[in-house]
């Protein structure tokens, strides 16, 4: 048995340890904002908090996630200053990327909370947008960093 | 906001609860029908679309298109709004399931393609939100016992023109629904429009800001099973060996069963089913194309270059202008074959029973996915109820139906619900890809540098003989030369000539079709013809399309808000570029410094402007230019696939990369309005851009460059040809 807290809610999983993280959070716990897109770390699409940072969790076995705070999309409040400029800036085409686009805003910009392009360009350049939406990312991401006021 | 309902809980909802319209497309014209008079019309006749009023005031549009990222779960909702002036707070949208009754009424089928939503929509939608007003308008005059003339609607409500009293459209939907449909009700003038026209934020932004959207990939199904397919490497490669004792006895797998594209493993989880296939230890045959690789591939291209082609097009007297021209110019283009990409990869949810059938797919192609559900499993159409989730980018891939043909054929042989998601390797090398082709066009230029003639030889596999094989005619696919057959420049003579060359490789629709490739050589060669004849490029577009006013005017807005006269940073050039696809004029402007040493390039920005005659949501064309161009250019720096030992070589965003935000350009888009016919914005934004970056590419450095994707070894080799 694997215990995991996610959004600070704890699961049991009957779940062998080499699982990936994602595939538990997706597929047995149905928590399906976090999407899978290539398996090897080099989509961002299935990004997640653990500990405050952005992982992927298709990297991330269940076994190296237990007893850590884990939080997904649906665990990021809906009031969170990056949902909020999401929904203003009008970010998301297919929105499939958008969870994995988001959780790494936010994750950046706890850390960094006014950070310069170069550094936008940094922390995200992991996450691809097939749709094309990466100026609009960056858009929401300045206007979450400025308290929700347009520049 | 987003639900599913079947076509009979959709009439059971609406009938005796408020207003319903729906329209019928006829060989008369549009008919427009209430609830209860669509459930009599015999089965030929088909309604098409849907609108319900609903007592609590919700306005649901059911929208028979796919969303995949271009808007339509808004702007098709925002033109029936408009019509019937409702609240925009009221309105909801629903998917609408797959049914004659929800057939595109201008193409006779269930379908998102062709950049043709909003094309195909506007007319019926328009007309069905318009009835709808003058029947709650009518219902108002009853109701009040006063003149049609003393009412009017704002906003959700019936005002009493001559008094204060209003009623909400709610209070007002049950006496409507027992009115006639007027069959000609008056559309608004533009002048009165309230959200056409206006950046109306989406309906399905929120949930996909939250996590909140579904996707195929998130259908549970109570009871379901995971499918997970061995594929062989090599196109036509047969089964070998599998070890099927040992993928069983891998925990959480119930059956492991070979099928004509694999060999299928089913399990009660994701990694179970995808740790069975891996015990499988599948081993195949070399295939029937061993020899094929990525050069092999291009030799063939090649050489073809030479065979006699089917003439699509001809004009004048190509071959006397050209023996009398002052000067001939001949180039030779070559571009790979590309992958869709979806981030959502290929997934299908399946459950096949004795009395029905319910498919969970993101599609493109609800009728295909109907028939092909209904000759299969033996149910009647009506059988077969699709569920159209939102789908994780689209571009062509998903107007394809293979998926679904896997995951009905396990569901049908264990007789449950079996979710089938691919993986991205599978993804990347299953792929029905944009067509690599090769093009050798010659032109003539007088001793005045006018251009006399334009000869056109194209060699690409064919698309629609698979997929739509009566529109070929005469041999021709339309889409291998699209932009083409109909290039605007005004030159008096011109051939094209098609030669189908058809390769192992499966080829499909991507996302701008022919034009995808058509406008990188024929924009990339006017550039060639532009600096022969010792004329600025955009000049020498302009000169070539007096008689093409909409074609002109996106060139000279592109060029002038690029400030194409105007001096750039030291070691940046600018490119220009146009094309009409779709019914839209897109020009582009790209702004691009080449390192010469490296031969890497970098895109700093990109003008574009973009004429599809009326605007319905502005903010959602500008993000369509802005996301398809961005694909465009992703194609043009980075993406080909490779091939070898007979099948796809490349596997994940490894080695087939996608751009990433570092890479991407500030974009500007602007909106040229026009009076003229509605144009599509899904596609058109993509094809100007490769060759105005190419372009750009040669102010800077002086190198042509002839083939795509624009990786530093390409650059580097045309450097040298300097």
């Amino acid at each position: 048995m694997i215990i995991l807290e996610i959004n600070d809610k704890n699961y049991t999983v009957d779940v062998a340890p080499d699982v990936p993280l994602l595939w538990v959070i997706r597929e047995r716990l149905k928590l399906t904002g976090t999407k899978y897109g290539c398996g090897i770390g080099m989509c961002g699409s299935c990004t997640v908090h653990i500990d405050g940072k952005a992982q992927r969790s298709c990297q991330t076995t269940v076994g190296d996630a237990q007893g850590r705070k884990i939080t997904t999309i649906e665990g990021l409040p809906e009031n969170h200053p990056v949902k909020k400029a999401w929904v203003q800036e009008q970010v998301p085409q297919c929105g499939y990327c958008q969870s994995g686009q988001i959780m790494q805003a936010a994750a950046m910009l706890a850390e960094d909370p006014h950070p310069s392009e170069e550094n936008i360009l940094q922390a995200m350049d992991g996450n691809l947008c097939r749709c094309g939406t990466y100026s609009k990312i960056k858009s929401a991401i300045l206007l979450a960093s400025k308290g929700g006021r347009r520049p | 906001m987003k639900t599913t309902i079947t076509r009979r809980q959709f009439l059971k909802i609406t009938a005796g609860t408020g207003l319903s319209i729906a329209v019928a497309a006829t060989p008369l014209g549009y008919r427009l029908l209430s609830a209860a008079e669509i459930e009599k019309e015999p089965f030929s006749f088909r309604p098409s679309v849907w609108l319900k009023i609903l007592p609590d005031n919700t306005v649901i549009v059911a929208v028979n298109k796919s969303e995949m990222g271009q808007g339509v779960y808004t702007s098709l909702p925002m033109i029936i709004a408009d019509e019937l002036d409702a609240d925009w707070k009221n309105v909801r949208m629903e998917a609408a399931p797959a049914g004659d009754v929800y057939k595109d009424p201008a193409r006779g089928m269930q379908f998102t393609g062709g950049s043709s939503s909003v094309r195909n929509m506007y007319e019926p939608l328009r007309k069905a939100g318009a009835a709808a007003r003058e029947m709650i308008l009518t219902a108002a005059s009853q109701e009040w016992g006063v003149p049609l003339s003393e009412c009017a609607v704002v906003m959700g409500r019936v005002r009493h023109l001559m008094g204060t009293r209003t009623l909400s459209y709610g209070n007002l939907s049950e006496r409507a629904s027992r009115l006639p449909v007027p069959q000609n009700p008056t559309v608004k003038k533009e002048s009165q429009f309230r959200y056409i026209g206006t950046e109306v934020p989406r309906l399905d932004v929120r949930d996909k800001a939250n996590g909140a959207a579904m996707f195929g990939i998130d259908t549970f199904v109570p009871g379901m099973v995971y499918a997970a397919i061995a594929r062989p490497p090599a196109y036509r490669a047969d089964l070998e060996t599998f070890d099927k004792e040992a993928a069983l006895r891998t925990a959480g797998v119930r059956n492991v069963m070979p099928l004509y594209s694999g060999v299928a493993v089913c399990a009660d989880t994701i990694d179970a089913a995808w740790k069975g296939r891996d015990a499988l230890k599948a081993d195949w045959q070399k295939g029937r194309y061993p020899e094929l690789t990525t050069g092999s591939l291009e030799k063939d291209f090649i050489a073809r270059l030479n065979s006699k082609g089917i003439t699509a097009r001809n004009d004048g007297d190509v071959y006397g202008a050209v023996t009398q021209a002052a000067k001939k110019i001949e180039a030779t283009y070559i571009l790979p074959y590309l992958s869709h990409a979806t981030m959502e990869p290929m997934n299908c949810t399946a459950h096949v029973r004795a009395d029905g059938c319910d498919i969970w797919v993101p599609t493109q192609n609800q009728t295909g996915v109907q028939a092909l559900a209904s000759r299969m499993t033996g149910l009647k159409l009506e059988q077969i109820n699709i569920h159209t989730t939102y789908l994780g980018g689209g571009f062509g891939r998903r107007f394809e139906t293979d998926v679904v043909e896997e995951a009905l054929t396990l569901s049908m042989s264990t007789g449950m619900p079996v979710k089938l998601v691919w993986k991205r390797e599978e993804d990347l090398q299953n792929d029905f890809y944009r067509p690599a082709n090769c093009c050798k066009i010659t032109g003539a230029l007088d001793g005045s540098g006018n251009l006399t003639a334009w000869s056109h030889i194209i060699v690409c596999p064919s698309i629609l003989s698979r997929v739509r094989p009566q529109s070929m005619k005469n041999g021709i696919d339309n889409a291998a030369v699209e932009g083409l057959v109909n290039m605007e420049y005004e030159i008096p003579n011109v051939t094209v000539e098609y030669v189908r060359l058809d390769t192992p490789v499966p080829v499909g629709f991507w996302r701008s079709v022919g034009s995808s490739h058509n406008a990188f050589t024929v924009e990339s060669f006017v550039d060639e013809l532009a600096h022969a004849a010792g004329k600025d490029p955009l000049e020498f577009r302009l000169g070539l399309l007096k008689k093409h006013p909409r074609a002109q005017r996106v060139l000279e807005v592109a060029a002038e808000k690029a400030g194409w006269n105007k001096a750039l940073t030291k070691g940046q050039a600018r490119g220009i570029a146009y094309h009409l696809s779709f019914g839209s004029y897109v020009a582009e402007v790209a702004e691009v410094s080449a390192n010469k040493k490296d031969g890497t390039i970098t895109v700093h920005k990109v003008t574009c402007a973009v004429d599809c005659g009326p605007v319905v949501n502005p903010a959602i064309i500008s993000a369509q230019m802005m996301g398809g161009l961005t694909m465009g250019l992703s194609a043009a720096l980075k993406e080909k696939i490779e091939f070898g030992n007979g099948g796809v070589k490349s596997e994940n965003f490894g080695d087939y990369e996608l751009l990433r935000m570092s890479e991407a350009p500030e974009v500007d888009v602007h909106i040229v309005k026009s009076g003229e016919k509605l144009g599509g914005i899904g596609e058109p934004g993509v094809p100007p851009i490769a060759p105005a970056v190419a372009n750009a590419v040669f102010e800077a450095t002086k190198a042509r460059v002839r083939r795509l994707p624009m990786k530093p070894a390409t650059i580097l080799e045309a450097l040298k040809q300097v």
